[in-house]
């Protein structure tokens, strides 16, 4: 039995199609992010496990009951808003407890999942004060408070760390992923932070334009990421996307990069293609992360190159230099203490065990 | 806490709750209209009073159409009968009211621009309270100032005149056009202001080339609610005014009271829709701008 | 030498209007509203402490016509007729203004037209709007014929020539004047609420009335306090209405204060009785105002 089911749903704002389509599992004590930028769906999405939208086509199963048609009080879901919408009027102790008496829960039952929650969540001295009295971090917690005591099946957070500081902002991180730990709740997390998405959930779906591009671990996402735009959204900086084709003899199987004068062959052998392809002129991306650029042979399978560094942009831990190959850039990183000279050539290092090639039309992993 | 609910049972849910929306969305309408006609009703009688002769609105209701548009009580309300003396009629004091409400619409709103200007972008050690001393000046009862202000007008000699009406509103109206300006101007941003200045313009460079061209809503705004108050006013008119040199509300209100042999209701009506006319059409065109005054004026912080 | 003295004297003239040309734009606005506001009270303030009559004599007389202004009976018939008017007016205006910004939020079709027809009486004056009434309530053509006509034959509705109830005519003309603008207050601050609230509230399983009545409601509370005080600093001003409406009639039975103040100072010729009415009603406004616009700048300057 899956916790939460989405099956074929379409939703349409007017004309336009802000979901097409979704198709989407998880089981029980996962923590799914819905990834992507502005405008892809998932908060939309979210909404509509929550009951907050109405559904165009398809269906929402939560243990494996057909919610679609369902009010959210019905559905057993808790949600954290990005705003935390706590009820400015009332105290914290109220608004924790608001849904619990809108089920017409016993008193008893409320005072224990009040005592529980607060005392989990150290807010138990925050209780007399209203909102308007706490801190961001503390409405935070007042918020997810509100959500546990009513102890749904699924929790939805919309954004919630993005109206906090950056510093606030990765404590809290780290306070949810603690939380998602301890209790093992099922959690469907939206953001548009990629950092945020990587280091606390089980499983990402990047979604753009309405349509999941890839519904994966947040390992296989970073490593062998589905097409160009997963690539280029995970990691920071992204993806290092070189134009090019492939070059295919008997033997051995080249990639050449576009306007390349030097005649640079990276050999690919041992790249793991998804099905056979007829591979020689195919017209490619060829997909390697700053990190796995390196400055000195760590594999046998690196491939040496010599290039000239254009731009450096020093970050603290480390420093971002820009390369430039066949009058395309590749950036690497480097740490800090490396000495860099521009405008000369380096010995490069490009480790092929983690190289991804793209379809240059479809843009897909191949 | 977990809730189980069978299939069955979810579609009695979904009927039940369909029907109830559909009863509430008809009650929802049936409330609403209701009001509006509570709203309407006035406005129609007026309407539908000063196109009766008298003889049908005796023998009618206040709901009766008339049987054909007749538009006599509305020249009678407007130019009267020719009888001479003893005969009033609204055409000179509502050309009173144009004459009057004109230039103290613009001399307030001119005033209360530069003030909110000051306030806001060129700001000094007290200025909220400054801000604060003219506020006031939008809650004082007027009849405060009533007794005074008809000794200082006849001491400078325009007592009883159009221009006294229009130094009395323009001088009132300054507090509220303060209000609009300041608060709209609060919110546009310092950094246009600084960078004009970094640039070389000077005070009055900076209003006219760079906050004026974008105050237009707030001048419609403002313009809107003062044509309002000075157009519907009674009390200055009536207290500093009388005969020609009286604004239209005050000769509506002597029209209406002037118990002269046989009481005409459908003048009286026609009187109070030409009176009326102005600010309402403003109403009708420019509403939503009306409705920003009130709120924000009314909102303000 | 000389030239070189006035030319510097000129230069530092000009610098030191460019350093207060923001003090100096300011005057006019400020010097009006000290002379016409603030003096003007303060000289309707002493006059109430002389014995003037027809005009201002200058002598202090003391408290005298305090007193004597809360003996006369024409006073207190305006007192009473101020407390119960603006009772009235408060409440059908605040729920009625509630009530209608509540149904209109709830997505209807013709919401503009609606409120446009809620708001349009704003627009017109209080003569306009009592001229109207007066005819409406006209006690044998108006709506009491209506309703004869209709079949209701011993049907009475004379109150606007009732003493005891015409006080409520002038109710029934102002809410209709005033309750428009109370509900487009109530409709802004409805809407400026964000969505999230009542989404979360769904979510905790709240109905739609528990929606209004626990949670939105009283996030209004500056709403009520800002219509609360606009309402009555509109009450304690009634004059217009009142004169167009009853003439403060029948009898004194609808006088208000304002309509007291006026007719002691130009028809009684008592200005220093006037005078001390006019601050009484000042008072009164001030009480109101003045803990409204303390609290609004504390709110502001916390924000």
């Amino acid at each position: 039995m899956k916790t939460l089911k989405i099956e074929d749903l379409s939703k349409n704002f007017g004309t336009t199609e802000v979901l097409k389509k979704i198709n989407l599992e998880i089981d029980e004590g996962n923590f799914l992010v819905l990834l992507g930028p502005s405008g892809c769906g998932k908060s939309t999405l979210l909404n509509i496990i929550a009951g907050l939208e109405t559904i165009n086509e398809g269906n929402v199963f939560i243990d494996d009951y057909n919610v679609s048609k369902v009010e959210p009080k019905d559905r057993n879901i808790a949600m954290v808003f990005q705003s935390y919408a706590l009820y400015p009027s009332m105290n914290v102790k109220e608004n924790m407890i608001f849904g619990l008496k809108q089920a017409k829960t016993s008193k008893e039952k409320i005072e224990e999942q009040l005592e529980k929650v607060s005392s989990f969540l150290q807010v138990k001295e925050l209780l007399n004060r209203k909102p308007s009295q706490l801190s961001g971090g503390q409405r935070q917690r007042v918020a997810i408070g509100r959500a546990l005591v009513r102890e749904p099946r699924i929790f939805l957070f919309d954004e919630p760390l993005s109206n906090l500081d950056a510093k606030l902002r990765v404590e809290m991180r780290r306070e949810i992923k603690k939380l998602h730990q301890k209790l093992k709740t099922t959690v469907v997390y939206v953001t548009h932070d990629q950092t945020e998405a990587m280091s606390l959930g089980t499983k990402i779906a990047i979604m753009n334009h309405g349509v999941i591009q890839q519904n994966e671990s947040p390992e296989i996402i970073y490593n062998k990421p589905s097409n160009t735009f997963v690539a280029d959204f995970i990691g920071s900086p992204s993806m290092n996307l070189i134009k090019g084709r492939l070059a295919q003899n008997s033997e051995n199987i080249f990639f050449i990069a576009e306007n390349e004068k030097d005649n640079i062959k990276i050999p690919i052998n041992k790249y793991e293609f998804k099905e056979k392809l007829e591979l020689n002129n195919k017209e490619i991306f060829f997909g390697i992360r700053p990190e796995h650029v390196h400055f000195k042979k760590t594999n046998d399978n690196d491939f040496e190159v010599k290039l000239t560094a254009n731009l450096s942009e020093y970050i603290g831990h480390e420093q971002i230099i820009t390369f430039n190959y066949s009058d395309q850039e590749i950036l690497a990183k480097f740490p800090s203490t490396l000495k860099i000279n521009l405008d000369k050539e380096m010995n490069l290092f490009l480790d092929l065990n983690q190289i991804s090639l793209f379809d240059a039309n479809t843009e897909e992993r191949i | 806490m977990q809730v189980k609910t069978s299939l069955a049972a979810y579609t009695q849910l979904e009927k039940k709750s369909k029907l109830t929306n559909m009863l509430l969305r008809w009650f929802l309408y049936f409330v609403l209209i209701l009001f509006a006609s509570y709203f309407i009703f006035p406005l129609y009688v007026m309407i539908v009073t000063s196109l009766k002769t008298m003889e049908e609105i005796r023998q009618g209701t206040l709901l009766t159409l008339p049987s054909e548009l007749n538009f006599e009580s509305w020249g009678v309300a407007w130019e009267g009968r020719g009888y001479g003396a003893g005969d009033t009629f609204l055409k000179p004091y509502f050309w009173n009211s144009i004459k009057m409400v004109v230039p103290a619409v613009f001399f307030s709103t001119f005033i209360g621009a530069m003030t909110g200007y000051v306030l806001t972008k060129w700001r000094f050690k007290g200025d909220s309270w400054v801000f604060l001393f003219l506020l006031f000046g939008c809650f004082i009862p007027f009849q405060a100032i009533l007794l005074p202000m008809a000794r200082t007008l006849g001491v400078l000699g325009i007592s009883n005149s159009i221009l006294g009406l229009v130094v009395v509103h323009t001088v009132y109206g300054i507090p509220f056009t303060t209000l609009f300006f300041r608060n709209y101007y609060v919110s546009v941003p310092t950094e246009l202001v600084k960078a004009a200045r970094i640039d070389g313009a000077g005070f009055f460079k900076i209003f006219f080339k760079i906050l004026l061209p974008i105050s237009a809503p707030i001048i419609v705004v403002t313009v809107i609610w003062q044509f309002t108050q000075i157009w519907n006013d009674f009390l200055f008119g009536s207290t500093f005014s009388f005969g020609e040199a009286a604004p239209i509300q005050v000769a509506l209100n002597n029209m209406v009271l002037s118990s002269t042999s046989v009481k005409e209701y459908n003048v009286d009506m026609a009187s109070a829709i030409i009176a009326g006319i102005p600010t309402l059409i403003v109403y009708i065109l420019a509403g939503k701008y009306f409705i920003r005054g009130l709120t924000s004026g009314a909102v303000k912080g | 030498m000389a030239f070189f003295l006035i030319k510097n004297s000129i230069k530092n003239m000009f610098k030191w209007l460019e350093k207060n040309l923001p003090k100096i734009v300011l005057a006019p606005a400020v010097g009006l509203i000290s002379w016409f506001v603030y003096g003007f009270v303060l000289w309707t303030f002493y006059i109430s402490f002389t014995n003037s009559k027809i005009l201002p004599r200058y002598e202090l007389w003391g408290v005298g016509n305090y007193g004597k202004l809360w003996a006369s009976h024409k006073w207190l018939v305006a007192v009473e007729n101020l407390f119960i008017f603006t009772a009235l007016f408060l409440i059908f205006c605040t729920v009625i203004g509630i009530i209608l910004a509540i149904f209109l939020d709830q997505k209807i079709r013709a919401e503009g037209v609606l409120r446009t027809i809620y708001l349009y009486p704003m627009a017109l004056s209080f003569i306009v709007t009592g001229t109207a009434w007066k005819w409406i309530l006209n006690p044998t053509l108006g709506i009491q014929k209506m309703f004869i006509d209709w079949g209701f034959e011993s049907f009475t509705f004379d109150w606007l020539v009732d003493r005891e109830m015409a006080i409520y005519t002038v109710v029934i003309a102002g809410v209709w004047q005033s309750a428009g603008f109370v509900m487009a207050l109530f409709l802004a601050g409805l809407r400026s609420v964000e969505d999230e609230i009542v989404k979360a509230a769904k979510i905790d399983g709240a109905g739609l009335f528990t929606v209004y009545w626990k949670i939105l409601i009283p996030m209004m509370r500056p709403v009520f306090f800002t219509s609360f005080v606009i309402l009555v600093h509109i009450s304690i001003k009634s004059y217009d209405l009142i004169v167009a409406l009853t003439q403060g009639g029948p009898g004194i039975s609808t006088t208000m204060p304002a309509m007291y103040m006026t007719q002691t100072a130009f028809h009684k010729s008592q200005v220093a009785l006037s005078a001390t009415s006019a601050i009484m009603m000042f008072m009164a406004v001030s009480a109101v105002i003045i803990p409204y616009l303390y609290s609004e700048l504390r709110r502001e300057n916390a924000s």
